[in-house]
């Protein structure tokens, strides 16, 4: 039993053991108590900054919101000390940024995936699964850096959105592999062996089976990876420089998103561009939000639960 | 297979939403908060319209100006579009020497001595088939901005300004700063001094300056990294940020950024007496500027340490690089048109507004016919 | 989710029978679909590999030559000019500073995300369980750079007077000096408080996942013998999802390293000339704010080489915590088993 051999190693030797728990002294009951206050108080020490931040982002940026212009235009035309415009350049390339960035990592972490629990043994395997878990840590500035230099120093390539969507990509695989790991393995061997007994080959019970039984996980599990990434500014910076106008082309010219029209207007630091560096963090942060809730969404209509 | 439309509908929603963004505008009629542009669009001077984009490159520095004069000019001619990307002076005439870009923005005047075994200038007229014309457009001035409770009006010499900076004097009573504020009440505040954190052309222009102006209190050489005493901030808006929100604060920082943070700004005294930071100062600093290039290039030779009564002597103007004879004729009546746009006074006055100086009359006549030359 | 748990189905020991788990088949038959099929996820498995190798080779290819042409000693100088005929520059006060900022994180966020997800898992009334873990995941919906914006702008303000108090009754250490400059909300204090509450959600997350995994025998056993709340949370739950919490903290750790704009708004640089100063309310850069700050203007290959030594620097440094988690996790896993 690890569990009290643990407790062994970490608590005061007047505590080992299970003698102790005779009888509830009150110094005890005590502590007992006070552990509760204490959890109480964590979680409400944890709520502080949260409500603080979405607080003063939709006091402050919630007007902007309001504005359909906001929805509709973009910045173009709109210097720093003007009133006016809109985001929607800016979320528009996020999204188109996004969309791609799923596009390319999804068939690639979906297939590690695979690969890991369908495929993989031995030495190969437990590399590609350690691999998977430095991608994880990997800091979106070094992703961006690393990107950087291929795309830019070596090939001699402009910094366009497609650059972004590759630094992206390399931030989104590890969440998608993990996730569609854990829905894969999810999927009870009873199916699978079925499918095996009637002829299926293996990559047809995968393809018709497997992965269709863990499909709504899986998509789970990209939504919340895209809301992941959309977030990452320090990518966009070093990748992506900002436009004011509307640019839907990820091969050629700039591009704006919302991240890089926070830095953007944050750094002109003048009321009416402050005002729009909340517009645009509440408007980022609502996007997030919203795939959030939706990836929690299709979540609970997964066929294969914990 | 109900889970799977499921997950297509997720997809469906984040393509549509993709879709819904397609259908936005760039078509803005900015209101102007501080009500400077008035002049702007009902001014009658009719500019020379093109449909297109112009895409730009180079000096930070120049960035608000170009964004400024493009938003105005597109309220001339709507089908006008000028992008400017404020990647650096180095990157701009790098870019402009590739053909990657219409016209370089850049700082410093194309180089005509080699460096790494390549002249710029050499390799500009290579790129363009012509030569390439150095256009001073742009004049943004270097404030010492302050903020000190109590002090609204400040003077500082070279040698103090090199003594604060580089730690000499670290309090705002200091009797070096008395001495050259007769009259004025100095509180016993630590100086705190902010930096560019980031390698900025400001840093280097301004330490430029202290070199040239006060050698003797100023005793390391002018870079991009500042090398001086203080606290580092990111950007131009970090280190107003900075002096905004302390007690104390000093930095050296773009004239516009102290108007727009309501900074006050220190006059400067080169030795022909205080010099208040204005777009005349300025003007007459850049009018008295020598010329280096020849003809219609029009590189200058700013002197900093100017004794010219009225001058305020901390400024950098921002060139527009471009190619004499282009390659591309419709291109080059383009840039001709926004150039002479940039150069009205009109639009120069616009900037005046954000914090640049105004081309003084003298360089402007000077710019115009240069543009005019361009084909 | 358990995505970022950063356990796999490999990493599961063998059945009774020797097999690794869901081997139970040799379905693969050799058609050509199968290989085929079999090729492109090993193919995927491999770009992974590749990819991250790939990260290492261009850092280092890149980072080489400038390397080769600083002045300085790249390990052991403080200073940072990377640009220019001469340049110099070292890590020792990126490095300072990063870890400085990130080990005051850790010190906020785990004990504190614990906390949370112990709240979450053991004491929270039902009707607040699911609330309040999406109240706390909400907080990773905001945007790096956002937090920095707040911190800047909003509540460093109010970091002032927790510094002075701090620097009155501790500032005989050294480490809890407070001088005053940079102001209180530009220290690495602030920034290690800021990129506490951004990992705060990673903890939670990671920590209540294994709590919820806690065999409820384990509990009522503890319960049964006659143990308080608190006492079957330290002998069973604790216990029981420790490789949780140090694979949270790792991967806390990991991002707090790399963090990188709320950082880059918040810290104060140092002057090239001030002394190097071991107090938490001093100023300094980190690796990532560093880079960050001067992304805009890379202009020459030496500069860019320079910087791109930097992030060479803190990919190591993310790829030894994370490897460092994993091997803790293994060991504590063939411990326990």
């Amino acid at each position: 039993m690890s569990a009290v051999r643990t407790l062994d190693e970490s608590a005061p030797p007047a505590t080992t053991g299970v003698d102790d728990f005779g009888g509830k002294s009150t110094g005890r009951a005590l502590t007992d108590q006070l552990a509760r206050v204490v959890m109480w108080a964590a979680f409400v020490i944890a709520l502080i900054p949260l409500v603080w931040i979405l607080g003063t982002t939709v006091l402050k940026g919630g007007q902007m919101l309001l504005d359909a212009s906001w929805w509709g235009n973009s910045q173009s035309g709109i210097t720093a000390r003007r009133v006016g415009g809109g985001a929607v350049h800016a979320i528009q390339g996020t999204l188109i940024q996004a969309f791609v960035t799923a596009l390319i990592s999804v068939p690639i972490g979906v297939l590690t995936a695979v690969y890991l629990v369908e495929y993989g043994r031995g030495r190969l395997a437990k590399t590609v699964s350690f691999m998977v878990d430095i991608l994880t840590g990997i800091p979106s500035i070094v992703a961006a850096l690393f990107i950087y230099a291929v795309w830019v120093v070596t090939f001699g390539f402009q910094r366009i959105g497609f650059a972004v969507c590759l630094a992206l990509t390399m931030l989104m695989i590890p969440t998608v592999v993990r996730s569609t790991e854990e829905m894969l393995k999810l999927v009870p061997n009873e199916l699978r062996e079925a499918s095996y007994a009637l002829g299926v080959p293996k990559w047809k019970t995968i393809m018709k089976i497997v992965i269709p039984t863990s499909f709504s996980g899986i998509v789970t599990g990209v939504l919340l990876g895209l809301a992941r990434v959309m977030g990452e500014t320090a990518p966009l910076i070093i990748l992506g420089p900002y436009t004011k106008v509307i640019a839907t082309n990820l091969f050629d010219g700039l591009m704006a998103t919302l991240p890089t029209m926070i830095y953007q207007e944050y750094s002109e630091n003048l009321q009416p561009a402050v005002d729009r560096v909340w517009g645009a963090a509440l408007t980022l942060i609502l996007i997030i939000f919203l795939l959030n809730i939706l990836g929690r969404f299709v979540g609970r209509f997964s066929k294969v639960r914990n | 297979m109900k889970i799977q439309r499921l997950g297509a509908m997720a997809s469906l929603a984040l393509v549509g939403s993709i879709a819904l963004a397609g259908c936005g505008s760039d078509n803005n009629t900015g209101t102007d908060s501080a009500g400077a542009a008035e002049g702007t669009a009902s001014s009658s001077a009719p500019a020379d319209c093109f449909e297109g984009t112009l895409n730009v490159e180079g000096s930070s520095a120049q960035k608000n100006a170009i964004d400024e004069v493009a938003a105005g000019f597109k309220e001339k001619c709507s089908g006008a579009t000028v992008n400017y990307n404020p990647s650096g002076s180095g990157a701009g005439i790098k870019q402009f020497i590739a053909g990657q870009v219409d016209f370089g923005g850049s700082d410093s005047a194309l180089k005509t001595v080699e460096k790494d075994g390549k002249v710029e200038a050499t390799e500009a007229a290579t790129a363009c088939g012509s030569p390439a014309w150095n256009i001073p457009m742009v004049t943004g001035p270097v404030a010492l901005a302050y903020n000190v409770k109590g002090i609204d009006k400040l003077t500082l010499t070279p040698a103090v300004a090199g003594d604060i900076f580089s730690g000499k004097i670290t309090t705002w009573n200091d009797p070096k700063i008395a001495a050259v504020n007769p009259g004025v009440e100095l509180p016993a505040t630590a100086i705190k001094v902010f930096f560019r954190s980031d390698e900025s052309g400001t840093t280097e222009n301004f330490t430029k300056y202290l070199k040239a102006a006060a050698p003797a209190n100023w005793t390391t050489e002018p870079a991009k990294t500042w090398d001086g005493k203080g606290e580092g901030k990111a950007k131009s808006a970090g280190v107003a940020e900075g002096v905004k929100s302390t007690d104390g604060g000093l930095t050296y920082v773009e004239w516009s950024y102290a108007k727009d943070n309501d900074l006050a700004v220190a006059a400067i005294d080169n030795g022909a007496g205080p010099v208040e930071l204005t777009s005349e100062s300025v003007g007459k600093a850049i009018a008295t500027a020598e010329q280096t290039g020849t003809g219609n290039d029009l590189a200058l030779k700013l002197d900093y340490a100017t004794k010219v009564p009225g001058a305020y002597p901390i400024n950098l103007v921002t060139y527009e690089i471009v190619c004499s004879k282009g390659k591309d004729p419709e291109k080059q009546k383009n840039i001709k048109a926004f150039l002479k746009y940039f150069a009205s006074e009109e639009a120069q006055k616009t900037i005046e507004e954000i914090g640049y100086a105004p081309l003084p009359p003298e360089v402007q006549t000077k710019v115009v016919a240069a543009i005019d030359a361009i084909s | 989710m358990s995505s970022i748990t950063g356990h796999s189905a490999i990493d599961e020991l063998p059945t009774s029978d020797g097999r690794p788990p869901l081997e139970a088949d040799r379905a693969g038959t050799g058609r050509l679909g199968d290989r085929i099929f079999g090729g492109l996820a090993t193919g995927a498995g491999l770009l992974v590999v590749a990819l991250v190798s790939l990260v290492g080779v261009f850092l280092v290819v890149q980072a080489v030559p400038s390397l080769l042409n600083n002045n300085a000693n790249f390990l052991t100088s403080r200073e940072w000019v990377a640009s220019g005929a001469e340049p110099r520059f070292g890590i020792v006060d990126l490095l300072w500073a990063t870890i400085v900022t990130s080990v005051i994180a850790m010190l906020i966020a785990v004990p504190l995300g614990v906390a949370v997800a112990l709240f979450i898992t053991q004491y929270a009334p039902p009707w607040l369980t699911r609330s309040a873990a999406t109240l706390v995941d909400l907080l990773a919906a905001v945007p790096s750079i956002v937090y920095g914006f707040w911190g800047l702008t909003v509540a460093g303000q109010y970091f002032e007077p927790f510094a002075e108090v701090v620097d009155r009754v501790l500032g005989w250490l050294p480490v809890f000096e407070y001088t005053g400059t940079p102001s209180a909300k530009s220290t690495l204090a602030f920034a290690g408080l800021i990129l506490a509450i951004m990992i705060l959600p990673i903890v939670t997350a990671i920590s209540r996942e294994v709590f919820a995994q806690v065999p409820t025998t384990h509990k009522e056993g503890a319960l049964a013998l006659g143990a308080t709340k608190w006492e079957m949370i330290r002998v069973a739950v604790l216990p029981f999802g420790k490789p949780g919490i140090i694979s949270a903290a790792m991967l806390g750790l990991g991002r707090a390293l790399g963090e990188t704009l709320a950082v880059t708004l918040l810290l104060s640089a140092l002057n090239t000339s001030s002394a190097f100063s071991f107090s938490i309310f001093g100023g300094g850069e980190t690796f990532a704010s560093r880079i960050a700050n001067d992304a805009g203007e890379f202009d020459s290959a030496q500069k860019t080489g320079a910087y791109i030594a930097a992030g060479l620097v803190l990919f190591i440094l993310t790829f030894i915590v994370n490897a460092a988690a994993r091997v803790v996790i293994e060991r504590r896993k063939a411990f326990t088993e």
